[in-house]
């Protein structure tokens, strides 16, 4: 189980994850072989799953990011595999989620601008089986973004 | 815009995946010197292709059960600014995410909990006391799955 040192370390970790070792153990107050052996414990231990680079779409060159909401047809049960099998296809969607509520499933889509993404909803998104309906949420920017958890 | 080569793309996606790959390990795997895969890294950072680094945490494991989606819709719009309700709003540790859209509502915000009731201590005290929120949607969010996105 986690105790308050390693609480420690995620709470500093998660807003600075471009850190060593060596840095991370000076900030929370801890030896170097402390604090990569309690690293170590949190990445077996399945806690820290991965440190991943955040590719930065945008300077990529796609401008357009959408978010669309789906409703599927439910009276296939295989509704939501087949669909998300089948979204999976497209490179463009970077996010799946699936919900309970109002909405079934949302799917980010980024474009490169408008006339791309248009041709992408025609030709890649409307053809994705069992929607029942399909709503579009345009981006406008992120206001907060790190994701920290309340450790 | 940053334009790639098939080796940078090769790269960003073993980065995507661990950030904390060294420059010979992916040297190795792409059949790079390590200089050339250090210099190649060194320039999808400076570049901006990479904006930083994120720690893929398991939630359920630290005792976070709970993820809503949350479309928040601002009741008086002119008499209280977005700044006001951007700034407080990001104040809430709870919520991870703030994004400001154009469609059905105003924000999407990302809120982390514990459970449900500890979702509902969240929302009625720091959600729901808002300045200038008005209807509020609630999606509970059942499965995530992040895609590499079109650098294959």
């Amino acid at each position: 189980m986690l105790d308050d040192i390693d609480r420690r370390i995620l709470r500093q970790y998660q807003h600075a994850p471009h850190l060593g070792p060596a840095d991370l153990a000076e900030r929370t107050g801890l030896t170097p072989a402390t604090c990569a052996r309690r690293l170590d414990r949190l990445r077996s231990g399945g806690i820290i799953r991965a440190n991943r680079a955040v590719i930065d779409w945008r300077a990529l060159g796609y401008e357009v990011e959408v978010s669309l909401r789906v409703a599927l047809d439910k009276t296939d049960p295989r509704a939501f595999d087949e669909f998300i099998a089948e979204a999976r296809n497209v490179p463009e969607v970077i996010e799946i989620q699936t919900f309970l509520g109002r909405v079934d499933l949302r799917l980010s889509v980024i474009a490169r601008d408008m006339a791309h993404y248009q041709e992408l909803y025609r030709s890649a998104i409307l053809s994705l089986p069992h929607i029942a309906d399909i709503e579009a949420l345009m981006h406008v920017a992120r206001i907060k973004s790190d994701e920290g958890l309340p450790l | 815009m940053i334009a790639l080569d098939t080796t940078d793309r090769r790269i960003l996606r073993l980065l995507a995946a661990d950030a904390t790959l060294s420059a010979s390990a992916i040297g190795r795997r792409l059949g790079l010197s390590q200089p050339a895969a250090w210099r190649r890294i060194r320039k999808l950072h400076e570049s901006g292709a990479i904006k930083g680094q994120r720690l893929d945490l398991d939630h359920e494991k630290l005792g976070f059960g709970v993820t809503v989606f949350l479309g928040v819709k601002l009741a008086t719009k002119g008499r209280v600014s977005l700044e006001d309700f951007e700034r407080a709003v990001t104040a809430i540790p709870e919520v991870q995410t703030v994004e400001h859209i154009l469609g059905l509502y105003d924000y999407r915000l990302r809120v982390v909990a514990r459970d449900i009731a500890d979702f509902e201590r969240v929302l009625r005290r720091r959600i729901m006391t808002l300045p200038g929120l008005g209807n509020v949607e609630a999606n509970v969010l059942l499965s995530e799955e992040r895609r590499p996105g079109p650098i294959g």
